[in-house]
């Protein structure tokens, strides 16, 4: 589990926990897997282990963790509710990012519509056949 | 020990000192709770050593009271400082030791010294025992007063500038000791400095001073919850910074202008439209500008 920690605005617990809610989101953190303990990630990226602590808590109120007694803490099985919000997140970004080139190209939405669409059906050789 | 765990390590009430007519520390009042590491932030000259020195009697409260373990360090030295772990600003080991002799030397005076634990932070920070202190580089100096500091595994751990002109990887060394301390035991660091993104990273609680005034402290979470970045804009520029009520800091030019701002948000959002803008983007502050705006705010005197 790589994270990266940044100090220009969002307190760092939320950083570590968006970045856990990312990474099992897209599959690189799978369920059931283990998440390194508190004071191990505290010196892994240099912050204060209060700070991760908290992070951990924040994951397992949103059921994307689970604490096992005198074991340690694990990706939760079910899946967390938020993950289909978080994978939708993921793209938010990216479409905003391409409606705004779309824009400076002077490409109108419904072309960049189109144009997804050719690009979707390109992607799937057989169906076009 | 006699102090409960909740009691705090260090208790400042109203402590004032004056050098000559220059008055250093005004009214300074403090807690530092056991167990958490305390940032003192602000900048050069703004009194954080002269706390500090407070802190260990090496100056006595002019008025005021500073109580640390419960004791006067004025009047018990002994049952004060040998429990604080120190490294000074300017780091003052006698030069004409080698460092094992420094560490023989300096294990005389604590008891409860830890040679295993000596041993294992002198391998760590790569300090040859046969090298005399006046032959280590600056990064190497500092190691060996942190080494010493930590050695005795001291209740409270007091850092002054730690990371001064240091580079990165000693400054790796200073934040991996301040995590470990308060990991390991529950021991307690203050630790002063005007790197924030390092404050921003360990601290769970801290003040910011200016001009020997404590002008903000909390725990770093509250602090961060509170203060805002706004986005202003304004669709006819105003030609010089509109005075918004409840902004700290306003900077900016032409139709954008960005705000620092501490909670008050419908007051400000009323002041933002009253002045003829909008608020277009909302992010957290940086500790970074809030300590930049709250300096603004010293030096004019709002708020």
């Amino acid at each position: 589990m790589q994270l990266h920690i940044t100090t220009d605005g969002l307190p760092i617990y939320l950083q570590i926990a968006n970045q856990v809610k990312y990474l099992v989101a897209s599959g690189r953190l799978a369920p059931g897997e283990e998440v390194p303990p508190i004071r191990v990630l505290a010196h892994q990226l240099l912050v204060n282990p209060n700070t991760v602590a908290r992070a951990y808590l924040e994951l397992e109120r949103a059921g994307i963790v689970v604490k096992r007694h005198g074991s340690g803490t694990y990706i939760s099985d079910q899946g967390s509710p938020l993950a289909r919000k978080e994978r939708l997140k993921i793209l938010y970004q990216r479409v905003d990012a391409l409606l705004a080139e779309a824009a400076h190209l002077q490409v109108a939405p419904e072309d960049l519509f189109k144009l997804i669409q050719e690009r979707q059906q390109s992607m799937q050789p057989e169906e076009n056949k | 020990m006699n102090v409960s765990d909740q009691a705090p390590v260090i208790e400042i009430s109203g402590l004032s000192r004056k050098f000559g007519q220059k008055l250093a520390l005004n009214q300074v009042s403090l807690k530092i709770p056991r167990g958490r590491v305390f940032g003192l932030v602000g900048g050069n000259g703004a009194g954080k050593t002269t706390l500090i020195k407070h802190i260990l009697g090496l100056l006595k409260a002019e008025s005021g009271s500073v109580r640390v373990f419960g004791f006067d360090p004025v009047t018990d030295p002994v049952a004060v400082l040998s429990r604080i772990g120190y490294l000074s600003e300017n780091r003052d080991l006698p030069p004409w030791m080698r460092v094992d002799e420094l560490l023989r030397y300096t294990q005389a005076f604590y008891p409860k010294w830890d040679p295993a634990y000596a041993e294992e932070l002198r391998a760590q920070f790569g300090l040859d025992p046969a090298a005399k202190i006046k032959n280590l580089s600056r990064g190497e100096n500092a190691k060996a007063g942190l080494l010493l500091a930590l050695a005795f595994r001291p209740e409270l751990l007091l850092l002054d500038e730690p990371s001064s002109g240091l580079d990165p990887l000693v400054r790796r060394d200073i934040l991996e000791a301040i995590i470990r301390t308060v990991a390991d035991e529950g021991r307690t660091v203050l630790f002063s400095s005007h790197l924030l993104e390092e404050v921003e990273r360990v601290a769970d609680d801290l003040a910011m001073v200016f001009a020997g005034e404590v002008v903000l402290t909390g725990t770093l979470d509250d602090i961060k919850d509170a203060h805002h970045r706004l986005i202003l804009h304004f669709e006819s520029p105003p030609s010089i910074a509109p005075k918004v009520p409840g902004v700290l800091s306003l900077t900016g030019s032409g139709r954008e202008w960005t705000a620092i701002c501490n909670g008050r948000r419908p007051e400000v959002l009323a002041g933002v439209v009253r002045a003829g803008g909008r608020i277009v983007a909302e992010a957290p502050a940086s500790l970074e500008e809030i300590f930049v705006a709250r300096a603004g705010t010293k030096a004019t005197g709002k708020e």
